[in-house]
């Protein structure tokens, strides 16, 4: 029974941690809070589905769709709504009110072409098989969510670690000004960054659609609460915060449900972060934020 | 002798501030020149003016005859004009060689520019050692060795280095002004900013003196080695 949950935790988990893992990213190199994350998951769920119900491609075909297309929408909010601001001194809070709004009508729009019912892969699109691991029984699609959400998470931290251009994403992050006088094109940097975080995102939520086998147009609201909370858990910008912030919410939100009541889940998942932050403000990666001199 | 660098009235601001108030100043090719000034002259304002990191209010900055003084700061390295910035500004979450390899991101010539950091690692040993650390951990006379050897890799044309002498022990103050002297023996152009005033006449060709904005005295350096207000004002004389 309890390793049976810890399957299910992974699963939804893993997707957590990719939703995060992208939100995390665009914090750390362009220092804004994008609440268009969570409408950004819903299209690439909503793409996802369309590529596999209107033009039956596979589960991977499927999802770099997806990618494609919530990454294009994250390279477009970040130019209409995010880049003007950067081009003169701004509040803080600003660019999370002009993410709101593209979230309000991204969503509002969605939900004039798609209503507001839930919408379902084909019958058998993920074949209901499971596998024993040792003591836990996992199913296909459990396999294929924990599958495909660490890979896209490993491969951006290599394409990070490894590639020329990820080297500059990290440079851009500790410092945008050292970054430009290296000849770094700092605001290409923050395009590369909105697509490839939005590109995760919309992955994520292709992956939740098939877990819960349930895509809606309200979809992005939840998960945005979520990401936020595993943001700051894990430590705001830290990618391995993310990852570990993701798997602690879903492991909590799982075992809740399963040991003490779903309706409780929220509230001792939420509790639990609240716990954690209490002995450690900055998130488990998180540094003490310095002064800036 | 060909004009590396020209700056004509150049004028720059921070909101109410004026840091720059119509500063002129040429760089030719080969050469060193200093430019020196007391805290908050304006000399790192100038610096950064002509890496198109402050945008000038007024006046023209010309590179080898073209007018930069709209670029933007990555085309800027681009074309050859690399600044060492003041305070280790050294990428303190990326290993040492991370940050060389950063140095060439402008550069297209993988081959070529493993051998630069060979070269880099000839010229300042220390940096071998420690190539797979953070660059944070590195002392402060590490970091402005790798601050330096970071821009080189970029293969610059013009250096602009801002106080690297600043919070080093005069044997290591030394070393760097030697490694400068080499750089620019090596053909590339150099303007650097210092408070050490009398380190870096030493080693320039001709220098300006900066205060608050203005440009009040521009000579060969052996001359103002010699001036009296220089010397009253600078040399601690
Ligand atoms: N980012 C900024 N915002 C506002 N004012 C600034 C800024 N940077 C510099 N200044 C002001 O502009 C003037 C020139 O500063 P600058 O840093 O160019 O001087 P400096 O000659 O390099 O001094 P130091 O030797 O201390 O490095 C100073 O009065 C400084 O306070
Ligand atoms: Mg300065």
């Amino acid at each position: 029974m309890f390793l049976q949950q810890i399957a299910n935790a992974l699963a939804l988990g893993s997707v957590y941690a990719l939703f995060a893992i992208g939100f995390t990213l665009i914090f750390g190199v362009l220092e804004v809070i994008t609440l268009a994350h969570g409408a950004v998951f819903m299209v690439g769920a909503f793409a996802g589905l369309i590529a596999v119900t209107r033009f039956n491609l596979g589960i991977i075909p499927a999802i770099l769709t997806s990618m494609l297309a919530s990454g294009l929408l994250g390279f477009i909010i970040d130019f209409v709504a995010v880049r003007p601001l950067r081009k003169k001194k701004y509040h803080h809070l600003a660019p999370m009110i002009a993410t709101i709004g593209c979230a309000t009508i991204i969503t509002s729009i969605s939900q004039g072409i798609f209503g507001a019912e839930a919408y379902r892969f084909p019958f058998d699109f993920v074949p209901t098989k499971s596998y024993e691991i040792g003591d836990i029984q996992l199913t296909l699609l459990q396999l294929v969510i924990i599958g495909i959400s660490f890979s896209l998470m490993i491969m951006l931290i290599l394409l990070l670690k490894r590639t020329k251009w990820g080297k500059a994403v990290r440079a851009v992050a500790e410092n945008r000004r050292t970054a430009a006088l290296l000849g770094i094109p700092v605001e290409r940097v923050f395009q590369i960054t909105s697509f490839t975080s939005s590109a995760l995102g919309g992955a994520a939520g292709v992956l939740t659609g098939l877990n819960f086998n349930a895509i809606h147009t309200y979809m992005g609201g939840p998960i945005l609460h979520r990401g936020i909370a595993v943001i700051i858990l894990g430590g705001m910008g830290d990618i391995r915060g993310a990852m570990a912030g993701g798997l602690i919410l879903g492991f909590s939100e799982i075992m809740s449900v399963a040991y003490i009541s779903s309706d409780f889940r929220d509230a001792i998942s939420f509790g639990l972060l609240f716990l954690i932050l209490l002995i450690r403000p900055s998130g488990i990666f998180g540094k003490v934020p310095e002064r800036k001199g | 002798m060909k004009r590396v660098l020209e700056l004509t009235e150049v004028y720059a601001n921070y909101g109410h501030i004026q840091a720059l108030k119509g500063i002129s100043l040429t760089v030719n090719e080969g050469e060193i020149v200093a430019l020196i000034g007391a805290n908050g002259a304006g000399k790192s304002t100038a610096l950064n003016t002509i890496s198109g990191i402050v945008r000038a209010a007024k006046g023209k900055i010309l590179y080898k005859g073209n007018d930069i003084t709209k670029s933007p700061a990555h085309l800027i390295v681009r074309g050859g004009i690399v600044q060492v910035p003041e305070g280790r500004a050294i990428l303190k979450t990326l290993k040492v060689i991370e940050n060389l390899e950063l140095g060439a991101f402008i550069r297209k010539d993988p081959l070529q520019i493993k051998k630069d950091i060979e070269e880099v690692f000839d010229r300042f040993p220390i940096l071998k050692k420690r190539a797979n650390q953070p660059a944070g951990t590195l002392s402060g006379g590490e970091q402005q060795m790798l601050a330096i050897g970071r821009a080189l890799m970029a293969r610059p044309k013009l250096l602009l280095l801002d106080e690297p002498s600043m919070g080093l022990a005069p044997l290591v103050v030394k070393e760097i002004f030697n490694i400068i002297q080499e750089i620019n023996k090596n053909g590339t152009s150099i303007l650097v900013v210092e408070q050490n005033a009398r380190m870096a006449l030493k080693i320039s060709h001709r220098g300006y003196v900066l205060e608050t904005g203005s440009i009040v005295l521009g000579d060969s350096s052996a001359d103002l080695l010699n001036n009296k207000k220089v010397i009253e004002a600078y040399l601690g004389g």
